[in-house]
């Protein structure tokens, strides 16, 4: 018989806020192909848009969904959670983030009374209380999966006490934790007091879609011999955007012909602008907002090279997906996603100096872009979403085993 | 009887600092790393000295003093005898006490050991030129044979160096050019009169070279003994059994405690322990045996990797754009008659800039496999544009003061 699992996890794209999502979509993916039956939980506010889940696995045996009605998503902060609270019509949702937090885990356990599964596993801390709950009402072991800790999110200043506790809850509570890179693994330990051989780094992967080449949009832009150079991602403290823009100015006092644009939205947005003001480059900068899709794509495509500053990523799927699109990329050495890409050029996110060497550099040498592109498409290649389940999987089976479960 | 045959390759490069996009323009050491890494020149050359060419050094003049019929060459880089020169003037004296013995011979090589056979036949010249006046200053030897940088090798350039005087010229026994023919012969390179080419036996070098140390081979120990006689075997096909390695096999690449030094004390014994065996330089080996058959080596080959081709320097676009840049500006930097602006631009030609650029190591995540100073191939080539761009500053300036002069 194949395994079951209750996975508790995050809506898919294209309506996803970041990597959470995407990461949920290419691991359940993978896994129904590696014959993994899986049930599928997540929130939705029900009086929205009616989401596409299903279509994507339409020809899909082995999964199902189960809803519950939440307003909670990825990334929302409580501060966040309070404000768009007010302006809902419903009694039923908590009223404040942690609140709401904990209902979803009780209409969790309803879920995990009447399913049949054997494991569980639960994407980042929103999602903790739910594993935790299930855990409690079926007995079944639990895997907490952690894409990013609080550390991370917050870039280490003003740690919400009860987001950590979440997270600790959940560690302790679950039978083992997956982390995404070993430097994860390194703050689990460190910062959650987790034993090492409690942990298991599983990477993520990247879908390899063939690549389609898009109608170049802005190639307005480009005209004159112009070079783009690119942030993507969500414009927030963990993603380092003010260290973009610092390595903007200085690589425009060597490379005046490049143009920095930043593809994303956030609570720093406006910061950024006004920071590129205040630099005197803001002709060289273009804010986007946020795109996905094709759009997303369009722009790495377009980009000469991609840059993801982050001052801590535990992962990091954006590189990735640039590589995907044939943009060669600048990643700093505080991402997970470093350790699995070797065809990528590396910096510390605080090292403007040596980003802007490194942009000028890619922007004045075709032949470095060329080199990076090519080979980094080697790297991209041997990132598959399979390769994760199959991580998965092997866990699964060995908490099983050791809790002498035949499945 | 075979005669074995050694050649050590002693070479170390000027190796470029991180030299940053912010340099260009406003300073031109781009060699002169004092930092604790391993771009820092001055430390590597004093590491390598104490670990493997003191050591070293002293074994062999032991060797010699108590075997008279003990024989090696050796090919020192410019570059490598400026540094002994700078760095380790004790290391440099040793070597003149090897030169002193009669048992040693120095060879021939481009003083930069660069590819500039490859881009530029002029330069390629004037570079084995003054490495042959150094070796003379220094050892008081004229060289007689050639080994190309790598010993990078084809029919093109024996017959160069043919015309440039040589009777002798070292190459690699690669299995694709020599087919079923044995490396242990002396052949005569296609083109030539009278030059006669000596193979490097690559199976038996790279026993003490490469496996020497390694656990998994079958083999494992190497004792002296074993070694000789496989040496032997030869006797009766082949005349000549060409042992050529880096030097840093003794001590560097294979440690002190792995016993190679041991080894290396016991071999003559062992392999003058069979009388049809002795001991010739490269010069007594090219008097003394005829060659068997012409050899024709169409494609450069070299002794690096697998594949015995220029692919270790010159696979990506990165290693070409940088190797083209550079010599696009050859004329312009001879004819500015700056002393340590055209110094610098030879030292940039050394072939391990673009070793250290090469990215077919780079696949599987095998990053630590091959040594490479620099964090990846691509902040090599960075450091490399970037004082490159600095030095075609500095050329095109002296342009313009020769202009207004």
């Amino acid at each position: 018989m194949n395994i079951g699992i209750l996975m508790f996890g995050w809506e898919f794209p294209p309506y996803n806020s970041g990597g959470l999502g995407t990461a949920c979509l290419g691991l359940s993916r993978a896994l129904v192909k590696e014959n993994v039956g899986i049930i599928f939980v997540l929130p939705k506010k029900f009086n929205v848009h009616s989401s596409d889940i299903r279509i994507i696995f339409a020809d899909q045996q082995g999964i199902k969904f189960e809803e519950i009605d939440s307003p909670i998503y990825p990334y929302v902060t409580s501060d966040k959670y309070s404000i768009e609270r007010e302006h809902e019509n419903n009694d039923v949702y908590g009223r404040t983030l942690l609140e709401e937090v904990r209902r979803y885990a009780r209409s969790a356990r309803k879920i995990a009374k009447k399913q049949k599964f054997d494991i569980i596993h639960a994407h980042d801390w929103l999602s903790f209380l739910a594993g935790i709950e299930a855990k409690k009402v079926s007995g079944k072991p639990l895997v907490v999966h952690v894409h990013a800790t609080e550390f991370d999110r917050t870039g280490g200043q003003n740690i919400n006490q009860n987001v950590y506790n979440i997270e600790r809850q959940g560690m302790q509570f679950a039978d083992k934790v997956i982390a995404v890179s070993n430097r994860t693994k390194e703050k689990i330990i460190h910062h959650y007091g987790i034993p090492a051989e409690k942990i298991e780094v599983v990477y993520n992967g990247v879908d390899r879609e063939e690549f389609k080449a898009l109608p170049e949009r802005l190639y307005t832009l480009k005209k004159d011999g112009k070079k783009i150079v690119l942030y993507a991602g969500r414009i927030t403290i963990q993603k380092g955007p003010e260290y973009f823009i610092r390595a903007a100015k200085q690589t425009l006092e060597y490379y005046p012909d490049a143009i920095f644009v930043v593809a994303g939205s956030g609570d720093m947005e406006h910061q950024m602008m006004m920071e590129a003001a205040y630099l005197g480059i803001s002709d060289k900068v273009i804010f986007t907002g946020f795109l996905r899709g094709d759009d997303l794509s369009a722009v790495y495509q377009v980009a000469d090279l991609y840059v993801m500053p982050s001052v801590s990523e535990p992962f990091g799927i954006a590189p990735l997906e640039a590589l995907s699109n044939n943009t060669p990329v600048l990643i700093s050495k505080q991402s997970g996603v470093s350790e699995v890409l070797t065809h990528a050029l590396k910096a510390d996110f605080w090292d403007t100096n040596e980003m802007a060497n490194k942009i000028v550099s890619t922007l004045k040498h075709d032949s470095l872009k060329n080199t990076l592109r090519d080979n980094g498409r080697h790297d991209v290649d041997k990132l598959s979403w399979t390769e994760s389940a199959r991580k998965c999987i092997n866990l699964y089976k060995q908490i099983l085993s050791e809790r002498q479960i035949t499945v | 009887m075979p005669s074995v045959c050694f050649y050590f390759q002693v070479h170390q490069p000027f190796r470029i600092k991180n030299y940053r996009i912010f340099d260009i323009g406003k300073e031109n050491e781009y060699f002169n790393d004092s930092s604790e890494n391993d771009l820092n020149n001055r430390r590597i050359l004093e590491k390598v000295a104490r670990k493997s060419y003191l050591p070293a050094n002293r074994t062999i003049l032991e060797l010699i003093k108590k075997h008279p019929q003990f024989k090696v060459s050796y090919s020192l880089s410019g570059v490598l005898m400026e540094q002994l020169e700078k760095f380790s003037p004790e290391t440099l004296e040793s070597f003149k006490e090897l030169a002193a013995t009669g048992n040693v011979e120095f060879l021939s090589e481009t003083y930069y050991h660069s590819l500039s056979f490859l881009y530029s036949p002029e330069e390629f010249r004037t570079q084995v030129k003054m490495h042959q006046k150094k070796i003379q200053e220094l050892f008081g030897q004229k060289p007689k044979i050639f080994r190309n940088t790598e010993l990078i090798y084809n029919n093109r350039l024996a017959v160069e160096i043919e015309k440039m005087g040589y009777k002798g010229i070292l190459a690699e026994g690669a299995d694709h050019i020599l087919d079923w023919r044995s490396p242990n012969f002396l052949y005569s390179p296609k083109g030539t009169k009278k030059l006669k080419v000596l193979l490097k036996n690559y199976r038996l070098s790279d026993d003490i070279a490469f496996r020497f140390s390694s656990r998994d081979w079958k083999e494992y120990p190497l004792t002296a003994d074993k070694f000789s006689q496989w040496v032997s075997a030869v006797n009766g096909n082949g005349n000549v059994v060409n042992l050529f390695m880096d030097y840093e096999t003794f001590g560097e690449h294979q440690w002190e405690d792995t016993g190679i030094f041991e080894f290396l004390r016991h071999l003559p014994d062992q392999i003058l322990r069979n009388p049809d065996n002795d001991f010739v330089t490269p010069s007594e080996a090219i008097d003394r045996y005829g060659s068997v058959s012409e050899l024709d080596v169409h494609n450069f080959i070299s002794w690096a990797d697998v594949e015995r081709d220029l692919s270790a320097w010159l696979s990506n676009p990165i290693q070409h754009d940088a190797i083209k840049k550079l010599y696009d500006i050859e004329h312009l930097v001879l004819a500015s008659k700056d002393k340590k602006l055209i110094e610098d631009w030879r030292k940039m030609q050394t072939s391990d800039h673009f070793y250290y650029m090469c990215t077919k190591w780079f696949q599987d995540g095998d990053v630590h496999k091959y040594f490479n100073p620099y964090d990846s191939p691509y902040e090599a080539f960075i450091s490399f544009m970037n004082a490159l761009h600095d030095l075609t500053l500095r050329a095109t300036s002296q342009k313009g003061k020769i202009l207004v002069s």
